[in-house]
C-alpha cells in the first residue's frame, strides 16, 4: 500500500486483537481498506478517535477527580470561585488550534475525493427500486445486479448462506489498479451506492448526475449496500464489486458482449408457452415479486394484486403498455428502458397465465416491440 | 390580570374543564409534561418493535414497509411529540416561577398552542390505519420518495403544520414572557441560564418553523396539485428539499438540545453548592451555538455531492461548533471542581448528560470531517451518534429536570432509591443499547434497514438485550412520578441546600396563583 500508518493505527490494531482474537464477527472498525482513498479514510477517523479520546481522559479525569475528592461525604467545602476570562479564552483556543490540526489532512482528502478527471474506465450506474444497473459507457455493456438471497433464507425457511443478503446475481466487474469513475443516476428515488472497503459512497439522485471514483489496489469481491432509505426493499439492494487483473477483466467484458448479441437474436423468435411461462417466472421474481408478491396477491393499500386485476385480465396491449411504461406518481416504474422484449413478453404472458390468471393468450417479442414507444 | 389579583388565594377549579379551558402556567406545563411523556412511552414502544425484529437477521415479526413506518414514526413522534413538548413544559412550568412573573405573557394563546399538539398525535396516529399504512421515508421525509406515498402522507404533512403553529405560538409567549415581564431588578444577565437558553430556543424555533412548514407545503403541492419543485422531469430537483429540510433541521436539533443544557447548567450548581463556573461565557456560548446552527445544514448532505467548495465549507464550519459546545463541557466540569458535591437523582442525571452528551459530540466532530463522513453517513454510526446526544443528552436532561422539580410541583418528596436505580439502569442499558451501534455503523451497517447480513448480528443483539433494558427500566420514572404525586414526605419551599432562585422562594407545591406581587431581585 506504501502509506505509512501512524502509531495510533498499530495501536488500534493491536488492542483490537488482543480483545477479540477469535471474534472476527465483533469487527471494531471499517473493513479493511482496498484503495487509496479508503485508507486515508480509516487513518484519519482513527487519528480523530484518538485525539477525542484523549480529551475525553483529560476532561472527564478532572471531573472524576472532583466526584472523588470534592464530594459532600468526604468533608468538602464548597469554594466559591467562578468567572475567569484568562480561563475562558485558554479553553477557547486551545480546541481551535486543535480543530485547525484535524480540518488540514481533511481538508486535502476532500479534494483527492474530489478529483474524477482522467478515468481508465468510466461506469454509469443507475439505482432502481431495488436493483442497480450498471452501463459501461466505453464498451456498451449494461445489465441490471439484483439482490440473488432466496426468500426462503430471509424469511426463515432456509438457512442463511454467507453472503446473506450481501450477494447479486451479475456484480460489478472492474479492472485492479485502474482509475474507476462512476457517474450515478437514479430512476425512480434516491438510492446512495456504498462500498465500505472501496471508500465510496455516493447518493444517486434521479434527474441528475453525479460522480466519484476510486482505484481499488487488490483484487477480491468487495460487497455494500445501498445506504439512502428508498422504500421497503432499500435493505435488500446489495452491491458486489469484483475487482479482477486486466486480463479477467477483459474476458470478463468480452463475454457480455457475447451475450448481449445473443439476447438480441431473441427479439425476432416465436417462443412456446412453456419457454415464456419459465422465462417469465424468472424475470418476475426479480423484478416485480417485491411489491406484487411470488404469488400476485400484492399488497392491499399499497401495491395492487396481479391475480384477478383488470389490467392481467384484460386486453394484452393495455397490460404490455403498463409494463413498458409504468405508471407516474406511484411506485410502478416503466420496465421498458430495463428489460428486452422477450423478457416484457414472457413476464406479461406469465401474469396473464399464472398467478391465478388464465387469460389463455401468449405475449410474443414482436408485440412488445409494436408498442413501444 | 385585575381580576386574578381579587380573587388571590383561589385554588384551581374542579374537574375536565380545568383542564380544557385552563390558562395557568402551571396546569399547561403539567399538560405539556404529561403529553410528553405519554408520546414517549407511545414512541418507545415502536423503538421496542424495531429493536425486535432487528434481534436476528431474517425477517421476523414484521413487514419490511411497517418497519420502515416504525423508523419514522419513532422520530416524528420523539421529536416533535415527546422531547420538544416536555422543554415546552418546562418553560411553562419553571419560566414565570423563574423570571418572578405571575404567569406567561398571553394565556389564552398558551392554551391554544397545547391543546392543537393532541391534534396532530391524532393524524400522526391515524396516519397508522389507513390504506398504505404510515409514512415511511423516514422522519426526514425526503422526496421523491414521499411522492409515492398514499393518504397517509397528507395527514403527516397537516400533524406537521399544526405541530410547526404550536411551536410558534408557544415560542411567541415565551419571548414575550422573557422580554417583558421579569421582576424588577432582574436584568437580562442575571437570568437564571434556563430562561437563557429556552429565549434563544424561541428565537430558533420561530426563524426555522416556517421554513419547515414551508417545505412540507411544497411537498403537498408536489403530491396533489401538479407542482414540480423536487422532480426533475419538471424542472424542480429533489436535493433543493434536503436544502430547505436541514436549514430547519438543524437548528431543530439544538431547539432539542440548547434547553437541556439550560437544565444542565440549574441542576450542577445546585448540587455542586457552587455558581456556574462562567456565566457570561455560557450565555455566549449558547448564542454562538445557535447562530453557528443556521450556517451548517449541508453536513447532512456530504454524500449528495456537493462542489468541493461546499464540502469544505460546511466542514469548517461544523467543526466550529465544537468550540463553543466545548467551552459549556469545561464550563461543566469547572463549576463542579472544588464544590462541594452530592449525588441526589437530579445530580446524577447530569453528571450522565456531561459524560453521555460529550461522547456523542465526539462522535459529531468525527461526522463533521466530509471525508470521514462518506463512510459514516446513513449508518448506525449516525444513529448512535443521534441518540447520544438526543436520549443521553436531551431525555437525560429532562429526567434531571423532572427529579429536580418535581417536588416543588407536587409538594411531596420522590423516592430518592427508585430514582437511582432509574439512573442507574437507564446509564447502563443506554451504553449497552447505543455504543455498539458505532461498530455497526462502521462496519458496514446502513440504517433504516430491517434486516441485516450475518456479520452484524452479535452487535445487533447487544444492542437489542440493551434496548428492551432500556424501556423497561423507564417504567420507574412512571412509578416515581405517580408515588410523588399521591404522597411522601412534604418537601420544603427550597428542597435543595445549593438551590437559587425565584422558584425556591414559593411554597412547594406553589399556590395556584404564584408572584401577583412581583419579588424584588437584587
Amino acid at each position: 500500500m506504501g502509506h505509512r500508518r501512524p502509531l495510533p493505527v498499530v495501536l488500534a490494531t493491536l488492542l483490537a486483537g488482543l480483545a477479540f482474537p477469535a471474534l472476527a464477527d465483533y469487527q471494531l472498525n471499517f473493513p479493511p481498506p482496498k484503495t487509496g482513498l479508503a485508507q486515508q479514510i480509516y487513518d484519519l477517523n482513527v487519528l480523530v478517535m484518538w485525539i477525542c479520546v484523549g480529551i475525553f481522559i483529560v476532561v472527564f479525569g478532572a471531573m472524576f477527580y472532583a466526584i472523588w475528592k470534592h464530594r459532600k461525604s468526604v468533608g468538602h467545602k464548597a469554594e466559591q470561585f467562578h468567572e475567569s476570562t484568562t480561563v475562558e479564552i485558554i479553553w477557547t483556543t486551545i480546541p481551535f488550534l486543535i480543530l485547525v490540526g484535524m480540518a488540514w489532512p481533511a481538508t486535502k482528502l476532500i479534494i483527492e475525493q474530489k478529483d474524477t478527471s482522467n478515468p481508465d474506465v468510466t461506469v454509469k450506474i443507475t439505482g432502481y427500486q431495488w436493483k442497480w444497473e450498471y452501463d459501461y459507457l466505453q464498451d456498451g455493456v449494461k445489465f441490471m445486479s439484483v439482490l440473488s438471497t432466496p426468500r426462503d433464507q430471509i424469511e426463515n425457511k432456509a438457512a442463511k448462506g454467507a453472503n446473506y443478503l450481501l450477494e447479486v446475481d451479475e456484480p460489478m466487474v472492474v479492472p485492479v489498479g485502474k482509475k474507476v469513475r462512476m457517474l450515478f443516476t437514479a430512476n425512480d428515488v434516491i438510492h446512495a451506492w456504498w462500498v465500505p472497503a472501496l471508500g465510496i459512497k455516493q447518493d444517486a439522485i434521479p434527474g441528475f448526475i453525479r460522480d466519484a471514483w476510486f482505484t481499488a489496489n487488490e483484487v477480491g469481491t468487495y460487497r455494500g449496500q445501498c445506504a439512502e432509505l428508498c422504500g421497503k426493499d432499500h435493505g435488500f439492494m446489495p452491491i458486489v464489486v469484483e475487482v479482477k487483473s486486466e486480463a479477467d477483466y477483459k474476458a470478463w467484458l468480452e463475454a457480455k458482449k457475447a451475450k448481449a448479441v445473443a439476447a438480441a437474436a431473441d427479439a425476432g423468435k416465436v417462443f412456446g408457452k412453456d419457454e415464456l411461462m419459465a422465462r417469465g417466472a424468472t424475470v418476475y421474481n426479480a423484478n416485480c415479486a417485491s411489491c406484487h408478491m411470488p404469488n400476485g396477491a400484492g399488497i392491499p393499500g399499497a401495491f395492487p394484486a396481479i391475480t384477478g386485476s383488470k389490467i392481467a385480465t384484460g386486453a394484452k396491449e393495455g397490460h404490455i403498455a403498463m409494463a413498458l411504461n409504468g405508471k407516474p406518481g406511484t411506485a410502478m416504474p416503466a420496465f421498458g428502458p430495463q428489460l428486452n422484449d422477450a423478457d416484457i413478453a414472457a413476464v406479461v404472458t406469465y401474469q396473464r397465465n399464472g398467478l391465478g390468471n388464465s387469460t389463455g393468450d401468449l405475449v410474443q417479442p414482436a408485440d412488445v416491440k409494436a408498442l413501444r414507444k | 390580570m385585575e381580576a386574578h389579583a381579587m380573587e388571590h388565594g383561589h385554588g384551581a377549579p374542579k374537574g375536565i374543564t380545568r383542564w380544557l379551558t385552563t390558562t395557568n402556567h402551571k396546569d399547561i406545563g403539567t399538560m405539556y409534561l404529561w403529553f410528553a411523556g405519554a408520546m414517549f412511552l407511545f414512541a418507545g414502544l415502536m423503538a421496542m418493535g424495531i429493536r425486535a425484529e432487528l434481534f436476528q437477521p431474517g425477517m421476523q415479526i414484521m413487514s419490511p414497509e411497517f418497519f420502515n413506518q416504525l423508523t419514522t414514526l419513532h422520530g416524528l413522534i420523539m421529536v416533535f411529540g415527546a422531547i420538544m413538548p416536555a422543554m415546552a413544559g418546562f418553560a411553562n412550568w419553571q419560566i414565570p416561577l423563574m423570571i418572578g412573573a405571575p404567569d406567561m405573557a398571553f394565556p389564552r394563546m398558551n392554551n391554544w398552542s397545547f391543546w392543537i399538539l393532541p391534534a396532530a398525535a391524532i393524524l400522526l396516529v391515524l396516519s397508522m390505519f389507513v390504506p398504505g399504512g404510515a409514512v415511511a421515508t423516514g422522519w426526514t421525509l425526503y422526496p421523491p420518495l414521499y411522492i409515492q406515498g398514499g393518504i397517509s402522507y397528507d395527514l403527516t404533512i397537516f400533524a406537521v403544520h399544526i405541530l410547526g403553529a404550536s411551536s410558534i405560538m408557544a415560542s411567541l409567549n415565551i419571548i414575550t414572557t422573557i422580554l417583558n415581564m421579569r421582576a424588577p431588578g432582574m436584568t437580562m444577565m442575571k437570568m437564571p441560564l434556563f430562561v437563557w437558553t429556552w429565549l434563544i430556543t424561541a428565537f430558533l424555533l420561530i426563524a426555522v418553523m416556517p421554513v419547515l412548514a414551508g417545505a412540507v407545503t411544497m411537498l403537498l403541492t408536489d403530491r396533489n396539485f401538479g407542482t414540480h419543485f423536487f422532480d426533475a422531469a419538471g424542472g424542480g430537483d429533489p436535493v433543493l428539499f434536503q436544502h430547505v429540510f436541514w436549514f430547519f433541521g438543524h437548528p431543530e436539533v439544538y431547539i432539542l438540545i440548547l434547553p437541556a443544557f439550560g437544565l444542565v447548567s440549574t441542576v450542577i450548581p445546585t448540587f455542586a453548592r457552587k455558581p456556574l463556573f462562567g456565566y457570561s461565557s455560557m450565555v455566549y456560548a449558547t448564542a454562538s451555538i445557535a447562530i453557528l446552527s443556521f450556517l451548517v445544514w449541508a453536513h447532512h448532505m456530504f454524500t449528495v455531492g456537493m462542489p468541493t467548495a461546499g464540502q469544505l465549507y460546511f466542514m469548517y464550519a461544523t467543526m466550529l461548533i465544537a468550540v463553543p459546545t466545548g467551552v459549556k463541557v469545561f464550563n461543566w466540569v469547572a463549576t463542579m471542581w472544588k464544590g462541594s458535591l452530592t449525588f441526589e437523582t437530579p445530580m446524577l442525571f447530569a453528571i450522565g448528560f456531561v459524560s453521555m452528551f460529550t461522547i456523542g459530540g465526539f462522535t459529531g466532530l468525527v461526522l463533521a470531517m466530509a471525508p470521514i463522513d462518506i463512510q459514516m453517513q446513513d449508518t448506525y454510526y449516525v444513529v448512535a451518534h443521534f441518540h447520544y446526544v438526543l436520549v443521553s443528552g436531551a431525555l437525560f436532561a429532562i429526567y434531571a429536570g423532572v427529579y429536580y422539580w418535581l417536588p416543588k410541583w407536587t409538594g411531596h418528596m420522590y423516592n430518592e432509591t427508585l430514582g437511582k436505580w432509574h439512573f442507574w439502569l437507564s446509564m447502563i442499558s443506554f451504553n449497552v443499547l447505543f455504543f455498539p451501534q458505532h461498530f455497526l455503523g462502521m462496519a458496514g451497517m446502513p440504517r433504516r434497514i430491517p434486516d441485516y447480513a450475518l456479520q452484524f448480528t452479535e452487535f445487533n443483539q447487544i444492542s437489542s438485550i440493551g434496548g428492551f433494558m432500556f424501556g423497561a427500566s423507564q417504567i420507574l420514572m412512571l412509578i416515581v412520578i405517580v408515588q410523588a404525586i399521591r404522597g411522601g414526605k412534604k418537601a420544603e419551599a427550597k428542597v435543595w441546600e445549593g438551590a437559587q432562585g425565584l422558584e425556591w422562594t414559593v411554597a412547594s407545591p406553589p399556590p395556584y396563583h404564584t408572584f401577583e406581587t412581583a419579588p424584588e431581585v437584587k
